[in-house]
């Protein structure tokens, strides 16, 4: 089995090469048989990645230590689950799983891409077919899942027991599945270039895959930012560290990129720029990829360091973007300008919300390479951390989440400020009254707080607004309302709902940040703490036994009003002994959207153990606002203009005849 | 206004910002960063009590006291110097003698480092970058010490 996974793995990588070279010649001869090869190669070549993914994982599930990928991070006892998601909790797994989804997203152009121009979908398959080649090669040249082991030895050496976890089951094929998505926009972002052509059809192409991906990356971004929380024992949702930056920078590229191919699509402006961004946000998706992948930073992503893996990612990083951007300017110029508009406009909307989010990502960027960059000019040694970003992308940000409900009330090509501005009274009467209420009603609210909050808090009521507006509340009837309502795109409610999630990630982090309190003491068994108005009592420690750790169990009592035990909260210590590894497993309880979190620390001489408790107030939220978001890209993935085979010529005439259509 | 001004105001607009921008970031970079040292660095280095750096080293044998409750006092060596350190919290999984680590902080007026965050290695293979480089250049490291 392991070796049918291996020669499939070459074998899809050889189709890859086909795949990228006869499709584009076809394309360039006009030859339909040589460009028709694409799409059964692209299916073939999806297939024979899944067979040798397959041939992985089971190796994995059958604890096949003959091959070493398995003997360095599985063991015979671990659970299952995680020997099954230890598949990819490894360099060499985790890049199999890489290509797997970027031939899947290649193979779904094959199959449903037959209403595309023959020409673009060749050369889209092409370059998503060099891709492939040069990740395949990758994979076989340094980072081989499937080397074998003689003698086998008997017993594994285990996986990383942070990685002991669903979070991994969850988040790294979210992530990916994110990450690579954007490929597809490259791809046609290349194609476009090499066929010097690209129109209003080729953005409604490109608009799902953009919102695919980015609903996916939204969540890999979400789970991870949870799994951290909950797993490292730090009580942190995000750290500003190198890897999550990694993936945060396409995600705010990709976010631009949404809403530029919205302008693109319904006012064919901007397409230059839309085409730029394109090829930007799977920029920094590979960048990512290197920047994780590489060893050139220390984190539980980085798995091993082989210097030579470094160098082939960046030699793939630097032809793709390089070759991308040198296409882009070669041939941008052939491309023909779109609709002019005012600046005050939906489109103006749009490219305002464009430029705060590309500076954004070049800041995230900049904080992110320089303390490379200077380590590898001068030898210096710096972090920049949350104090920098605060810094930086903060202020950036406050101004584009200030404007975020006046975007969607502007109409096409000119809009009216003042109209947009009426409309939101009752939004801006309930953010301030929300951000007095807070100001001056809770104890120790900071200006901060309050201002945090009343942001939140008009983002939410903004994107009710919107919703409110576009069915005609206040100016209609009720029923022509409700009529109304119903019938709005779901794009509509795609929108909102996105900004609606936004505004509560942002309400979850003001609240936690800033109404979050914490407590480090040393408890002994019986012993009580109050924090932020819960009593909670320390049970004892009790040592327990797992499938292949042990672990010392602090149980946790929360005491009502009546002095009784209303709920359990429990943390623990794990060794793993093959690791030799402890973990903290940290205790959580969720009381309405709010959490009491614990961590415990090390055991004293004495019998007391040292304890971290935080209380942290709508945290949730956080969260939650990411799976809004990823509810409003499926809403708006649902919208009947995006359907494959939605007639597109009768779409447009209805668009252009109805002056109040919404986007 | 006429086209062409409206025009040139939103690119003067638009640069102005890019400009803000930029300022911004490279005056975040200089106040912000914090510098990574190892213990021998301090006696060249000036750096001021209050000042934001990066401290690494190794957690020297027999030095790490537990005081009253949460507080913890430690030194961290390059084994040409070593520095007394103190931090309040729980320390990480992965924190023993003679491990590598990295604590982020101050000096206080004493002399002492009043670390507010400390980090160890991630897991078992291996040890902080900036820890290993630094005891590389020292002469200290032997690479057999990384499996």
């Amino acid at each position: 089995m392991v070796e049918t996974g291996h020669f499939a793995l070459v074998l899809a990588f050889a189709l890859s090469l086909v795949q990228m070279i006869v499709p584009l010649f076809g394309a360039r001869l006009n030859n339909q048989r040589l460009m028709a090869v694409g799409g059964p190669v692209a299916i073939t070549g999806f297939a024979l990645t899944a067979l040798s993914f397959a041939a992985l994982a089971t190796a994995y599930a059958n604890s096949d230590f003959s091959v070493a990928s398995v003997w360095e991070n599985s063991h015979s006892l671990q659970p299952m689950i995680y020997k099954i998601t230890g598949t990819w909790g490894n360099h060499e797994g985790s890049m199999l799983l890489w290509v797997l989804i970027l031939t899947f997203f290649g193979a779904l152009v094959a199959a449903f891409g037959s209403n595309l121009p023959a020409t673009l979908r060749a050369n889209v398959l092409a370059v998503q077919g060099a891709i492939g080649a040069a990740f395949f090669l990758f994979i076989l040249a340094t980072s081989n899942p499937f080397i074998r082991l003689n003698p086998a030895p008997i017993e594994g050496r285990d996986l990383n027991p942070v990685l002991q976890d669903l979070g991994l089951a969850i988040h790294p094929p979210l992530l990916y599945l994110g990450y690579v998505g954007f490929s597809i926009c490259f791809s046609f972002s290349v194609a476009a270039l090499i066929e010097g052509r690209i129109d209003a059809s080729w953005a409604r192409w490109v608009r799902p895959w953009t919102l695919v991906a980015w609903m996916f990356l939204t969540g890999g971004i979400a789970m991870g930012s949870y799994w951290a929380y909950y797993e490292l024992g730090w009580g942190g949702f995000w750290f500003w560290d190198p890897v999550e930056n990694a993936s945060f920078m396409p995600w705010l590229a990709g976010t631009a990129l949404l809403h530029s191919a919205i302008v693109m699509e319904k006012r064919s402006a901007l397409k230059i720029w839309t085409l730029l961004l394109a090829i930007l946000t799977f920029s920094l998706s590979l960048l990512g990829t290197f920047l994780v992948r590489s060893g050139v930073l220390t984190s539980v992503h980085a798995f091993a360091t082989d210097p030579a893996r470094g160098v082939f990612i960046l030699c793939i990083l630097t032809l793709f973007i390089g070759g991308s951007l040198a296409l882009f300017a070669l041939r941008a110029s052939r491309l023909t300008a779109g609709g002019l508009f005012h600046p005050i406009s939906r489109e103006g909307a749009l490219v305002l919300n464009n430029l705060f989010l590309t500076t954004a990502t070049a800041t995230v960027l900049v904080g992110t390479l320089y303390p490379l960059a200077l380590e590898a000019l001068t030898g210096g040694k710096i972090s920049v951390g949350a104090p920098f970003f605060d810094l930086t992308f903060g202020p950036l940000m406050l101004p584009l989440l200030v404007l975020v409900p006046f975007g969607p009330l502007l109409a096409w090509k000119r809009g009216d400020i003042i109209a947009a501005s009426q409309r939101l009274m009752a939004a801006f009467a309930v953010a301030l009254a929300a951000m007095l209420i807070t100001g001056l009603f809770i104890d120790g609210a900071s200006v901060f707080a309050a201002l945090g909050i009343g942001l939140a808090v008009w983002l939410v009521a903004g994107a009710l607004t919107d919703l409110a507006v576009k069915s005609g509340v206040g100016s209609a009837a009720p029923a022509v309302m409700v009529r109304r309502f119903a019938g709005l795109p779901r794009s509509v409610f795609g929108t909102a709902l996105a900004h609606l999630g936004l505004g509560l990630t942002l309400l979850g982090i003001v609240a936690t940040l800033s109404f979050g309190t914490e407590k480090i003491l040393t408890m002994r068994a019986g012993e009580t703490v109050e924090l932020s108005g819960h009593t909670l009592r320390f049970v004892g420690l009790y040592p327990a036994q797992g499938p292949n750790y042990s672990e010392d169990r602090g149980r946790f009592e929360l005491i009502g009003v009546g002095g009784s035990a209303v709920g359990e909260i429990s943390s623990a210590k794990r060794f793993f002994p093959v690791r030799q590894t402890t973990t903290t497993e940290s205790g959580i309880k969720t009381l309405g959207l709010s959490q009491l979190y614990i961590s415990l620390g090390d055991e004293a001489k004495d019998g007391s153990v040292v304890v971290r408790l935080w209380w942290k107030p709508l945290v949730t939220l956080i969260w939650g606002g990411g799976l809004v978001m990823m509810a409003g890209a499926a809403m708006s993935l649902m919208d009947r203009r995006l359907r494959v085979g939605a007639p597109s010529r009768r779409r447009k005439q209805a668009s252009a005849t109805a002056p109040t259509v919404l986007p | 206004m006429t086209r062409k001004q409206k025009r040139l105001s939103v690119i003067v607009g638009g640069l102005a910002f890019l400009g803000a921008a930029t300022g911004l970031t490279f005056y975040a970079l200089g106040q912000k960063a914090s510098y990574f040292y190892m213990p021998a660095d301090l006696t060249t280095a000036s750096v001021q009590p209050g000042q934001r750096i990066r401290l690494g080293g190794l957690v020297e044998k027999g030095t790490i006291q537990r005081g009253q409750g949460a507080t913890v006092a430690f030194s961290v060596t390059d084994t040409h110097k070593s520095v007394k350190v103190t931090y309040t919290g729980i320390l990480p999984d992965l924190f023993r003698e003679e491990q590598g680590v990295i604590t982020e902080g101050s000096f206080g007026p004493d002399g002492v480092f009043v670390a507010d965050s400390v980090l160890a290695k991630h897991d078992e293979r291996y040890m902080p970058k900036e820890v290993a480089d630094g005891l590389k250049a020292k002469g200290v490291w032997q690479e057999s010490k990384s499996e």
